[in-house]
């Protein structure tokens, strides 16, 4: 196809990835080196009946007027990048120097609010992920014995806990294991403890938000690796049994292989849409002992005093982040390429 | 050794019927435990002294006469005005699907059909674009939408949606374009059309299987997205989801959970008819991206 006809087959589609998505990665970018404008302050003599008293006051008219004239704030340099909030290099630093442990070290890491969420969200990628794609796949291998009839009712069931919106399946999770829940109630009798609740402990909470994770994200495995069943040469597997190979080594050898790419897409998948994890966090009220990354990006940006200065920055470190987890994958497409076109 | 070998079957099957069996109850079971309790009050629907009364209904029976009450739902779409979000999803995720497959279907059928390497390297930009966490995108969004006044409309939020949606949409789309036959529009053109009257007279006729699925991938994502919803609109604005987030604040302070669990049943059971009428196209979808890419 000519350059001008592509041009103007694709213009509407790139116009728009320009300007809503690779525009406001600069936007952010550009954001995060700003800080908010510190309140004018200006000192009000207060007279009462017997004395005057000097009391500092908000202007909040000067404010109002520096915010118009700056919206992005003022300059701050890699300030925000450094600050408590994100990577905290002095804190950091003393920390490491007062901890005599590296398990203290880590501790002492844990309480600060960037790393924090940094551990949970890398924590819920890395143990969600291996699990869907497991429990995908024996889902997938055990349909795929079901008797033909039965497939698409099983198939239409399976579906609904990934198609249904994710803040809403984490809802219905949630009043399930609320303490008056019928999940919760019965875990209380199982352990026979009145007052155990999963929302007060953060072991426990983080153990919920990951088995959200893996009852929403199992259908897409197994939806992906049961169709690659299907395609699954019957010959390889027949050979495979003449030559003596039980089940398992069937699985292993002949039906695993053969299926490495699509496995290599569902993980790709898996860690794009579990490194942004929030709407499990806002469904389970679960912030108080699991934030992620996401989650301190909205609450920056929700409060009265929007601080897009810090949430920027968070932004950056994330999407940094989601670069470091796509490397393999296009290192790998380039290779491909490359070879291709030699 | 026949023994064993007839034996091991007749074991794998029993554990394999019963792994499903677990496995349906653990994928369908909380939707149906919450549309049948949506229907009883909440002294039933939290019934910790026995959960037996969630199914019959006893305290909806003490309170309201009968063992099902649709007084959760009156709440929710009467009082709480949940119908007018509903409306809002309607428009955003109706206009956000006719937009993002029309600019997708001409994008995508241009990089099927180009061989050049910057297509490559746009289907790569896409892929990177897909993985952006939505959330850091809204930041970058927040300030200049309040600078130039378009934050809190739903047109605003539509086009959010659209681009949001598009490198999807383009990866989707040009793998099923790429199976749609090069020699078919080639041999249009050699007769005298261009390529755009290759495109409308050859092409669009064959596409729409192609174009379903991928709407309703579309669908799927205007309808279940919350970062950006709830960032993005005015509080007369909202859509289903962030109305939902909304009453869950609101419900710590009243305690009408019944209203946020109505309005939960309500948001699903579109999606319920989705997934039972276009199974086949979501499955294929699924997998489409997944053989070719």
């Amino acid at each position: 196809m000519p350059h001008g006809t592509f041009a103007r087959f694709i213009w509407p589609s790139f116009l728009a990835m320009i300007l809503f998505i690779a525009l406001p990665i600069a936007s952010v970018a550009i954001q995060s080196f700003f800080v908010e404008h510190e309140q004018v302050m200006r000192e009000v003599e207060n007279c009462g009946p017997f004395k005057c008293t000097k009391v500092l006051q908000v202007d909040t008219e000067a404010s109002r007027a520096l915010k118009e004239e700056a919206p992005l704030g003022k300059f701050n340099g890699l300030g925000t990048y450094t600050n408590r909030g994100h990577l905290a290099f002095s804190e950091l630093g003393e920390i490491w120097a007062s901890s005599a442990s590296f398990a203290d070290f880590i501790v002492g890491l844990y309480n600060l609010p960037f790393y924090k969420a940094l551990f949970f969200t890398v924590t819920y990628t890395f143990v969600v992920t291996p699990f869907v794609l497991i429990f995908g796949l024996l889902i997938a291998l055990g349909v795929n014995r079901l008797p033909g009839i039965t497939r698409g009712p099983t198939i239409f069931a399976s579906l609904l806990p990934m198609i249904v919106t994710p803040l809403i399946g984490g809802l219905i999770l949630f009043w399930m294991v609320d303490a008056d829940g019928i999940l919760g109630a019965t875990l209380q009798i199982i352990f026979d403890d009145p007052d155990l609740s999963l929302k007060a402990s953060a072991p426990l909470t983080w153990i919920m938000l990951i088995v959200y994770g893996i009852w929403h994200s199992t259908p897409f495995a197994f939806v992906v690796f049961y169709a690659g069943l299907q395609t699954v040469p019957q010959d390889t597997i027949e050979a495979a049994k003449i030559d003596g190979a039980s089940r398992f080594q069937q699985v292993r050898y002949v039906v695993v292989p053969y299926m490495t790419p699509l496995l290599v897409f569902v993980v790709l998948m898996q860690l794009m849409d579990n490194f942004r994890v929030l709407e499990p966090i806002v469904a389970f009220s679960a912030e108080a002992k699991a934030r992620s990354l996401s989650w301190i990006i909205m609450n920056d940006l929700m409060g009265q005093d929007k601080l897009f200065g810090s949430a920027a920055a968070t932004s950056m470190m994330t999407i940094i982040g989601v670069g470091i987890l796509l490397t393999p994958v296009l290192i790998k497409t380039w290779r491909d390429f490359n070879r291709k076109v030699v | 050794m026949s023994a064993a070998a007839s034996r091991s079957p007749r074991l794998l099957n029993w554990f394999t019927v019963s792994m499903i069996v677990f496995w349906l109850m653990i994928a369908i079971g909380p939707f149906v435990w919450t549309v049948w309790g949506s229907f009883k009050v909440q002294g039933d629907f939290f019934s910790k002294a026995d959960w037996r009364n969630a199914i019959y209904g006893v305290f909806t029976l003490a309170e309201t006469g009968s063992t099902f009450t649709g007084n959760g739902y009156y709440g929710a779409w009467i009082q709480e005005g949940f119908w007018r979000n509903v409306l809002n999803s309607g428009v955003v995720v109706i206009f956000t699907v006719i937009i993002s497959l029309t600019l997708g279907t001409l994008g995508g059928y241009a990089l099927a059909r180009s061989g050049y390497r910057y297509a490559f390297w746009l289907l790569i930009a896409a892929l990177v674009f897909r993985a952006m966490p939505h959330i850091t995108l809204v930041s970058g969004y927040l300030l200049p939408f309040f600078e130039w006044n378009l934050w809190g409309r739903l047109t605003t939020t539509i086009m959010v949606l659209v681009a949001i949606n598009q490198p999807f949409t383009l990866w989707m789309l040009h793998s099923f374009f790429l199976n749609i036959p090069k020699d078919m529009d080639e041999s249009a053109m050699v007769d005298g059309c261009t390529r755009f009257q290759a495109f409308r007279h050859v092409i669009i006729p064959v596409m729409w299987p192609g174009v379903i699925t991928t709407g309703l991938f579309s669908f799927l994502l205007a309808y279940n997205d919350f970062a950006i919803t709830s960032m993005l609109l005015s509080s007369e604005n909202q859509t289903m989801v962030p109305k939902i987030a909304s009453f869950l604040t609101q419900v710590r302070e009243q305690g009408n959970v019944m209203f946020a669990v109505s309005a939960v049943v309500s948001a699903i059971v579109p999606l319920f008819f989705l997934v039972l009428f276009f199974q086949r196209q979501i499955v294929s979808g699924l997998t489409a991206g997944a053989v070719k890419g």
